[in-house]
């Protein structure tokens, strides 16, 4: 999939889900707090925080494994 | 600014600017390894199976598919699951293990190309031709779908929306080809999936799972059976698509769907960008296993819509001021769930999906226009810098006709419907001619070309027919109780065998080509590169097996 000197799709993909996982984690903390004027159904659960921290990890993990010093 | 379905908070639109960043990124950082005619067109072959794989079935996850069939599931219920089962599976694995060896092999950069080796100029031009027509239309389907989205959603402008999202897939495609769409797509992916799949997730615990969700359907709308797979397929009468399971199996199981999977070039020229033979063939059956899941995050909001909307949807022609069209369940689904940061990964989500599909109709044109319609019959002897920029201008020109087109797709009262009729036309006819081209090196360029003609003729003579005297609709689709879905699949079932009849006795009646001339192209002249000593875990035909496995088994669980 590579021509020499080309990064890696799935670090990209890592960096903008890493990205996505903290904009999300910290909005759904900030909801936490402070609950939006109408707040969607099953707000309890509090979806954000879970799963804002889902994406962050496969981010992490994208970033780590796919990084370009590694990528041949 | 017409009214919004929710407000979009400041994080969400963050998400969102991120996302067109992150794209058009990508393209302008692809573009100076996108050199060569084989860079733009087939991304130089160089992509793995899983690249390819992925975006195999991204490219066929656009607009159509998130938005399309949500609100077919709303409409038709679980029924709509076999256009990702029955209706896909079986036509990924026989284009993974039994066709693919021969478009590989042959080197071709398209289906028409693949056309021509086998038949001559003839099919490939009647090919190109129809395949051009039917891109820039589902092309411009896309485009109306996410316009109708960011409406709904965020609230924009439908003609903004349209220009916005159309040139943005423009650029990245036009910088990098098919590299850049299919890498995208990749992404496109990944979001898709993120953003959609939480939508299942917290339906299914508002209604307390399976059992809970159905107990609410048959609660809400009594007297019908919404969650079986092939239980009410027995009558025409006993479901809510009026059709029967031999449309189901032999109209869609067979015709459109292996039409569509193998013979369709937006989702075959992904397999085609594959590194190796190898490869090529896994990646459809790669493809296979995320299809599978895919209804997960299509059908089941669909049907949790049933179970838990307080309103009922309506006909997008019935939909009047306040109430919501089937079109769009998946919208208000997120807006129900997502709250800032999630809905704008939803949006993203979605958004995405139209972009990957926009950008597979966008590619596939720009690869059969500039090789099989302008260096076919336009100008045969330029070099590879001038193709070269030929795909990337007639990247512009793909979009600005399909945004014509979008404005078309308005007039439409059911877009998926519309897109099926689409199929059966161009498809169901092409199918009948590659797969006799491939296996039966008996047929002839003159058997081709006519079969292929005459398919896409009584294809559309049908339509046209039932069209004009509407009681002609018992005839085509054996049912007066036949919706729009039933009679086209019955309408493709037709005019693959009418390809098929004629493709025979034409080729029995003109002289066949020299077995040496077929070599790479047909069954029993093509030596296809064994697999003896290749561990159990490498083989296509292994996970294929898997696959076919897993398909029977959902079937059975849903029957």
């Amino acid at each position: 999939m590579h021509k020499p000197g080309m990064v890696s799709i799935w670090f990209l993909i890592g960096m903008l889900l890493t990205v996505y996982g903290f904009i999300i984690t910290a909005a759904g903390i900030y909801q936490y707090f402070v609950p939006p004027a109408a707040p969607p159904v099953l707000a309890s659960l509090h979806a954000g925080i879970w799963w804002g921290l889902v994406i962050l990890a496969l981010g992490c993990f994208y970033c780590r494994r796919f990084q370009p010093r590694k990528t041949k | 600014m017409a009214d919004r379905l929710v407000p979009l908070s400041s994080v969400d639109i963050v998400i969102v600017v991120l996302y067109f960043a992150m794209v058009i990124g990508i393209g302008l950082y692809l573009k100076r390894y996108t050199n060569t005619g084989e860079d733009f067109f087939l991304a130089g072959r160089s992509m793995t199976a899983w690249v390819a794989g992925l975006s195999f079935v991204a490219a066929n996850l656009g607009a159509l598919e998130l938005m399309g069939w949500a609100s077919a599931a709303y409409q038709y219920a679980i029924l709509a699951t076999h256009w990702y089962w029955v209706g896909a599976i079986p036509a990924m694995l026989f284009l993974g293990i039994v066709m693919m060896p021969f478009y590989y092999i042959s080197k071709t950069h398209s289906v028409p190309g693949y056309l021509r080796l086998r038949y001559g100029e003839g099919a490939r031009a009647v090919s190109a031709i129809t395949f051009a027509f039917m891109t820039v239309l589902m092309s411009g389907i896309n485009m109306f779908s996410m316009a109708l989205v960011m409406k709904v959603v965020l609230g924009w402008d439908i003609n903004f929306s349209i220009w916005v999202s159309s040139l943005t897939v423009a650029a990245y495609v036009f910088l990098g080809g098919l590299l850049s769409a299919i890498l995208n797509e990749v992404l496109q992916f990944f979001l898709i999936w993120l953003g959609a799949l939480l939508i299942p997730i917290l339906g299914l615990i508002e209604t307390g799972g399976w059992g809970g969700m159905v107990a609410r359907i048959h609660q809400n709308f009594p007297g019908q059976d919404y969650t079986h797979l092939w239980r009410t397929l027995g009558s025409f009468s006993d479901n809510p698509m009026g059709i029967h399971w031999t449309g189901i199996v032999l109209g869609l199981g067979w015709v459109i769907s292996f039409g569509y999977w193998t013979t369709d070039f937006l989702v075959v020229q992904r397999v085609l960008s594959a590194n190796s033979l190898n490869a090529a063939r896994m990646a459809p059956i790669i493809g296979s296993g995320f299809k599978m899941l895919v209804p997960f995050i299509v059908i089941l909001p669909g049907l949790l819509a049933l179970a838990v909307l307080p309103e009922r949807l309506v006909a997008e022609s019935a939909a009047v001021q306040g109430s919501h069209s089937y079109n769009e369940v998946l919208p208000l689904m997120l807006a129900r769930y997502a709250g800032p940061g999630l809905l704008g990964l939803g949006v993203t989500a979605l958004i995405a999906g139209f972009m990957s599909g926009m950008a597979g109709n966008v590619s596939a044109f720009a690869t059969v226009w500039t090789y099989d319609i302008y260096r076919a019959l336009i100008r045969k002897n330029a070099g590879d810098p001038h193709y070269l920029a030929m795909g990337r201008w007639c990247t512009l020109l793909g979009v600005l006709v399909s945004i014509g087109t979008a404005y078309l797709v308005m007039q439409f009262k059911s877009i998926m419907d519309y897109v099926q009729a689409l199929f059966s036309f161009f498809i169901a006819p092409l199918f009948g001619t590659v797969l006799l081209g491939m296996l039966w090196k008996r047929a002839t360029a003159a058997g081709g070309v006519w079969g292929l003609v005459a398919g896409t003729l009584s294809s559309v003579g049908m339509w046209a027919w039932v069209k004009v005297n509407p009681s002609a609709l018992s005839i085509i689709a054996l049912s007066s109780n036949a919706k729009d879905m039933a009679e086209n699949m019955y309408r493709g079932l037709w005019s693959w065998i009418i390809c098929v009849v004629v493709t025979v006795a034409v080729s029995l009646a003109t002289k066949p080509k020299p077995d040496a001339e077929l070599t790479g192209l047909v069954y029993g002249c093509t030596e296809v590169p064994s697999e003896k000593g290749v561990p159990l875990t490498r083989r296509p035909v292994f996970w294929a097996a898997l696959a076919c496995a897993v398909f029977v088994l959902l079937n059975v669980i849903f029957w």
